[in-house]
């Protein structure tokens, strides 16, 4: 069996106040790719959140390590340097920034944390340019300012083309498929399955069983009322869809 | 542990050297003989003493303004020196002392015209009038520009070489005792750059001045004045720095800018002189007067300001639209942070028919800081026609510094249209989780940021000047967080 990637032990999280999540534990080895499912409110981005190190969301108890090492211990930005990334669910918007300036300096800080010196102006075009084939975007978009205008399905385009950019270890989906028609969904999923490999992990959060047609996951936990209730293979997804949230758990 | 924590505060302020060289000075004060003897150190024509002599007979009537949002410290005007030189070799009077040449070199100021490779054209060409406290001490590309009929040189060999046009343009925009500060600076000023373009002629590079206070006790009283003829086109830019003092020091300077008919000129700053320490303690008094005016029909003034440094910024570059269908802008970003303190907008004077004017200020507070945006728009009974937009953004960052717009429109002309919008905003949580979330840290989030909502001005800029702009917003914000 592969080396265990991400471990959540018994997890407690508020917001405002609010208990959410209410003892998760949750197991990710590499190269796996693991479905949340569940109702609205289950607190399924809050568990993105809280991975990410959202400062609305607080910790109350319970533990995540990534590798061995103590990730509430650390930064957003540290947890990024990592190799975590999040793909929001509400990309948020940078006016006056462009896309090539904006993830100029996120992958710089990256290297720079790594101790790599910057990439070259050419380096850092000609991976611009590959990545946004990749991900069926034109040459105008990197000009455009972060998600300034942008449709529903052009900011999901452009969470999954900033994902091919850092090339993070561990990858969350929040919700990717909300706000996007079919065509575009498609162009995602296949840019997320082409990132798969044996180094590199997913949790694909979803209500519906649309987004996992595309994106076959391993291993579906259904998350009801802040805590996991049902963890199986990709049945469970058909199981969901049949008999819905209420059959789990 | 307070050294520590100096050195953490003061070192983004690179620019805050001093230069060791010799210089000569008048004796503290102001009257009548100090004037009378900067007059005579400069050999000045009779006219232009009376000038100054009336100047000051005008500033001693009148009180030193209070409207602005700021708190200025007590000044005393008998405890400053106006005018500080830095003394020239008898034997070679002609040349420049090589710790100047250096000074300038260091603050990225090219005084000597380099030879570039055939081919290479990496840097734009820039002619630059270097002034160091009251002196000018080089201009460059002098002899390229006259080839096209263009004088630029520093005001005092203006007023020996070109009396004429200096007589005739100058206080035609800024009267001498237009104000406390600029009647000051009418009786006492030193230096500043002269500029003169030809009809029909386009100025084939940037022009540019840069200021660099360097002795202490000092204040800084130059004296710009621009004149672009009919049909001409000018780009000039202008830059200051100054040495990191405990206390503060005064900076009252004049721009007049004359736009004929037809012609385009845009005057571009980006000012950062000394701006105090994290406490408060020091840092520039930066109390100017710019003002331009279009002229003739079609004449055209933009203004693009970039203000980040001195303790204390009181300016407002304005422009009178007296011809028909002639056009102005003011795009400015003005930031502080700690205990600074800004007080800065424009007038827009419509006075010819068809005229229009545009304004976009960008406000950034940070730390203690108090920001204030000031404007006018009058559009004069005779102004048909005449249209203005006016667009003031505040953006906060933190919750112990202040955001303040005073915009004041006077319109008495029913046939004209004005606009104004406003926004105020904080940098939000959700956007700098979403930068962390990619790895940038909060710092470099806030500045990336900063420069995407300055980004509509900062794009006025000449390109070299936009770069370091850049950078000088980001270093501004160091210490804004946390």
């Amino acid at each position: 069996m592969s080396d265990i990637l991400l471990e959540i032990h018994d997890l407690h999280a508020n917001v405002e106040g609010k208990e959410i999540l209410k003892g998760v534990d949750l197991v990710i080895r590499e190269g796996e790719v693991h479905a949340v499912m569940g109702p609205n409110g289950a607190g399924k981005s809050t568990l993105s959140a809280v991975l990410t190190g959202n400062p609305r969301y607080q910790v109350t108890s319970g533990s995540i390590r990534f590798r061995g090492e103590d990730l509430l211990a650390l930064k957003p930005e540290e947890r990024a340097w990592k190799g975590i990334f999040l793909s929001f669910q509400y990309p948020v918007e940078i006016p006056g920034v462009s896309i090539t300036n904006f993830m100029k300096a996120a992958l710089n800080a990256k290297r720079k944390a790594v101790g790599k010196g910057e990439l070259s102006p050419a380096e850092y075009l000609s991976l611009m340019k590959e990545k946004m084939a990749f991900v069926g975007m034109g040459r105008e978009f990197a000009k455009r300012e972060v998600n300034v205008g942008f449709s529903g399905g052009e900011k999901k385009r452009n969470e999954v083309f900033q994902m091919a950019m850092l090339d993070p270890v561990l990858s969350i989906l929040d919700e990717t498929d909300s706000g996007m028609d079919v065509d575009a969904l498609k162009t995602v999923a296949q840019g997320v399955n082409s990132l798969r490999s044996p180094e590199k992990s997913f949790i694909v959060i979803t209500h519906y069983k649309r987004l996992l047609d595309y994106i076959v996951p391993d291993i579906v936990h259904v998350l009801k009322d802040g805590r996991i209730v049902k963890t199986a293979g990709r049945e469970l997804v058909d199981q969901i869809e049949n008999g819905g949230y209420a059959s789990i758990g | 542990m307070d050294e520590t924590l100096k050195d953490l505060t003061t070192q983004s302020y690179a620019q805050g050297f001093v230069t060791d060289v010799e210089q000569e000075f008048v004796p503290k004060g102001l009257n009548e003989e100090i004037i009378r003897t900067i007059s005579r150190i400069k050999d000045e024509p009779q006219w232009l003493l009376d000038f100054r002599l009336d100047a000051f007979r005008k500033w001693q009537k009148m009180t030193q303004p209070d409207w602005g949002h700021l708190k200025l410290p007590p000044i005393d005007y008998q405890d400053i020196i106006y005018y500080a030189a830095p003394k020239k070799d008898k034997d070679r009077p002609k040349e420049i002392d090589p710790a100047l040449m250096e000074t300038f070199e260091k603050l990225g100021i090219p005084v000597g015209e380099r030879e570039y490779l055939a081919g290479v054209k990496d840097r734009r060409e820039v002619a630059v009038d270097a002034v160091f406290d009251s002196v000018s001490v080089s201009t460059t590309f002098r002899k390229t520009l006259s080839e096209k009929g263009i004088i630029f040189c520093s005001f005092s060999e203006a007023v020996h070489e070109h009396p004429d046009l200096v007589r005739k343009y100058l206080a035609s925009v800024v009267p001498a005792g237009d104000n406390f500060f600029a009647a000051l600076n009418s009786a006492v000023f030193s230096d500043g750059s002269f500029c003169y373009v030809p009809k029909g002629v386009e100025c084939p590079m940037d022009l540019s001045s840069y200021f660099r206070i360097n002795a202490s006790g000092t204040g800084q009283f130059e004296r710009t004045l621009i004149i672009a003829d009919e049909g001409s086109r000018l780009s000039y830019m202008e830059g200051c720095t100054a040495p990191m003092r405990d206390e503060n020091q005064l900076h009252a300077a004049v721009v007049e800018i004359i736009v004929e008919k037809d012609a385009d000129v845009k005057y571009s700053t980006v000012q950062n002189w000394y701006p105090g320490d994290a406490q408060g303690r020091g840092g520039i008094l930066n109390l100017v007067t710019k003002r331009g005016i279009c002229r003739g029909s079609g004449a055209h003034l933009s203004w693009t300001q970039v203000e980040t440094g001195s303790a204390i910024t009181w300016k407002y570059p304005s422009t009178i639209l007296k011809g028909d269908n002639s056009s102005s802008e003011f795009y400015s970003v003005a930031l502080t942070n700690n205990w600074q303190q800004a007080d800065t907008g424009t007038k827009m004077i419509h006075l010819g028919r068809n005229t229009r004017s545009r304004i976009i200020s960008k406000g950034i507070s940070a730390g203690h800081s108090e920001n204030s945006y000031r404007g006018l728009v009058r559009i004069a009974p005779g102004a048909d026609g005449a249209r203005n937009y006016s667009q003031c953004d505040s953006l906060l960052i933190g919750s112990n510094c202040g955001a303040h717009t005073f915009p004041v429109i006077r319109n008495a002309n029913p046939a004209a249209t004005v606009e104004h919008e406003a926004t105020t905003s904080r940098i939000s949580e959700d956007k700098l989780f979403y930068c962390g979330q990619r790895g940038i840290p909060e710092e470099d989030a806030v500045g990336l940021i900063v420069n995407g909502y300055a980004q509509e001005v900062l794009q006025r800029l000449p390109m070299e000047f936009a770069i370091e702009a850049r950078k000088l917003l980001q270093v501004s914000l160091e210490g804004s967080i946390g």
